[in-house]
């Protein structure tokens, strides 16, 4: 078995046991990328000689130091939406350019603080818009389980990464679904935490009231670790919060005995796939089977939840990608006065999905149409919100499908815009209302597809919602099937 | 309601994007379908539902707010790396005044 397919902790025990180098492993990993990255694409930017600089670093700083993470000397994989000092930032856009951050995102300096290793920069739809990765300006990223079908997305290259052991683990970035998605599709794990648990100063922004940062490992517990290192207040991000942060692999203990899962019936209605639907519910079994107490549970409006989140988010995209304008970074047109430059540069710069959002969101904003589509829109995010409140007077953590299929083909839903924004419908409430999600495997469709748990947990408590999810995956063997390329 | 082609160039000014002819016919025709889809958010009644403002309690983030202070000094060289014109110690950009 090569180094590149241990896991972050086996790779760690390994690393503290000195039976191996982070050089020895650093290499191992990028090996890997040149024998299986032909075929998935799963990296846009690889940064071999820094990463073997840190890997360098990190041996020496086990020789010298005591107190030392886990995470340390550990190649991880990053999203290109995360700005990287040196290291070209592309965020899958043209307009862009080849854009050099001049600082690292927060989570990116807790990842050199730790001693991690940064291999390089990952696909995804452009400006983390899109459910396949197929909305990247370069090239579409393929699922490792089965070359014609899609990723996931927009985390899409960070899951194909992990799952075909092109790192050991990576982050994502989740603003409807977008680490729990992929994950599910590439049948890795994805953690989505509680909005303001994890800095978003450095990632760009797409949907500022609903982006947040996660991990996206091999198993639970490689998640536990990677959130310890993720989370936190940042003065740089005045929403991120200042509650203290548990010992998250401390709250693996196995156990389910006693915790209540909701399992919402609105979830589970037509136009799910209906392997999916059984894997689901064996898996709530399971989790009976081992002591959790399960309660239907309802989330009336859940139906509306795509509708709010195609108003707020474009919404806020269509605010925040007002800063490409040509002028101080990235792509710039030549035309004949500043309004042209500006017109021709975004037409140039952005791509047709960016586009689309860009004009939906400006459209909801404008005069005579805020009322009726925003503030609506929010109104009824309030109600979204109110539900899971409800909810979780009862219930610890609530168990859904992850997506209501498995990976489809690649070109399958691109001349459908709605159609894919439906790939999203069980991922994206949770965003809306701020918590805390996470995807991991629970079996395979008739063609060999991974498909994806979604476990959501309430406000903060990512601890109850991985002791849930790690107890579920000590019980079954899912998480240890990897696809054969 | 139909959503014209006026009505996308519109739009598109507002968002300062130069459409074609094509892609203004075909955003005319995708963004009706999803603008009448989101209409169904019109089936609730919503006149004593308040505004969603922040899933977070905003209390416990005014609390915490840093001093207004420079801690990242900016340096004009790097920060003008990207410039896709500079002159000197300024970033270059096309006439505003005719």
């Amino acid at each position: 078995m090569s180094l590149s397919a241990l896991t972050l902790q086996q790779a760690s025990e390994k690393l503290r046991r000195r039976e191996i180098s982070s050089v020895e492993l650093t290499e191992a990993v990028f090996q890997r990328i040149s024998a299986a990255d032909d075929k998935i694409h799963a990296y846009l930017t690889l940064a071999r000689e820094s990463a073997l600089e840190q890997a360098k670093q990190a041996d020496a700083r086990r020789n010298s130091a005591t107190q030392l993470s886990p995470l340390l000397g550990i190649p991880i994989a990053v999203k290109d939406n995360f700005l990287t000092r040196g290291v070209r930032t592309t965020c899958a856009s043209k307009i862009l350019g080849d854009f050099m951050p001049p600082y690292d995102a927060t989570a990116i300096v807790k990842l050199h603080a730790a001693g991690a290793v940064i291999v390089g920069k990952t696909n995804l739809d452009e400006f983390a818009m899109g459910s396949s990765a197929e909305n990247s300006a370069f090239h579409p990223t393929r699922n490792p389980w089965n070359l014609g079908r899609i990723p996931g997305g927009s985390s899409g290259g960070s899951a194909a990464a992990v799952a075909a052991d092109e790192c050991l683990a990576a982050l994502g970035t989740d603003t409807g679904g977008s680490i729990r998605q992929p994950a599910a599709c590439c049948g890795i794990v994805g953690l989505k935490p509680t909005y303001g648990r994890v800095s978003r100063y450095g990632i760009i922004a797409f949907a500022s009231s609903m982006d947040q940062v996660g991990p996206m490992t091999k198993d639970v517990s490689d998640a536990a670790c990677l959130l310890q290192v993720l989370a936190g207040h940042d003065p740089a991000d005045s929403t991120s919060s200042i509650r203290s942060v548990p010992d998250y692999s401390a709250a693996l203990n196995g156990d389910v005995k006693g915790i209540c899962i909701g399992v919402p019936k609105e979830y589970f209605v037509s136009g799910i796939q209906p392997e999916v639907e059984k894997s689901v519910r064996a898996a709530v079994q399971e989790l009976a089977k081992n002591g959790a107490r399960i309660e239907e549970i309802s989330l009336p409006h859940t139906e509306y939840a795509v509708a709010v989140y195609y108003v707020v988010a474009t919404a806020e995209a269509s605010s925040n990608l007002a800063r490409y304008d040509g002028m101080r970074f990235g792509h710039r047109a030549e035309a004949k006065d500043l309004t042209e430059t500006y017109m021709i540069t975004r037409a140039e710069g952005f791509g047709a999905e960016v586009k689309r959002r860009i004009m939906l969101g400006t459209y909801v904003l404008s005069h005579g149409y805020y009322d009726a589509y925003y503030l609506k829109a929010q109104r009824v995010r309030t109600l979204i919100r109110r539900d899971f409140d409800n909810a979780f007077t009862h219930c610890d953590v609530i168990v859904t499908p992850t997506a209501p299929t498995t990976a489809f083909k690649l070109a399958e839903k691109t001349q459908d815009p709605l159609q894919m924004y439906l790939s999203d419908i069980y991922t994206i409430s949770t965003n809306l209302a701020g918590l805390p999600a996470l995807s991991l495997p629970c079996g395979f469709d008739n063609d060999n597809l991974p498909i994806g748990l979604q476990m959501i947990g309430k406000h903060f408590d990512e601890a109850t919602l991985l002791r849930a999810a790690h107890a579920y995956e000590q019980a079954t063997d899912w998480h240890k099937k990897t696809p054969t390329l | 309601m139909k959503l014209t082609r006026e009505s996308v160039q519109r739009v598109a000014t507002l968002a300062r994007l130069r459409l074609t002819a094509d892609e203004e016919t075909a955003l005319a025709g995708e963004l009706d379908r999803i603008l009448g889809y989101m209409d169904k958010l019109n089936d609730l009644d919503t006149s004593n539902v308040p505004v969603f403002a922040h899933s977070n309690d905003v209390s416990e983030i005014l609390e915490k707010l840093r001093d207004d202070k420079v801690v990242n000094r900016p340096n004009t060289d790097i920060l003008l790396a990207n410039a896709p014109e500079r002159d000197k110690t300024f970033f270059r950009v096309p006439k505003i005044i005719e």
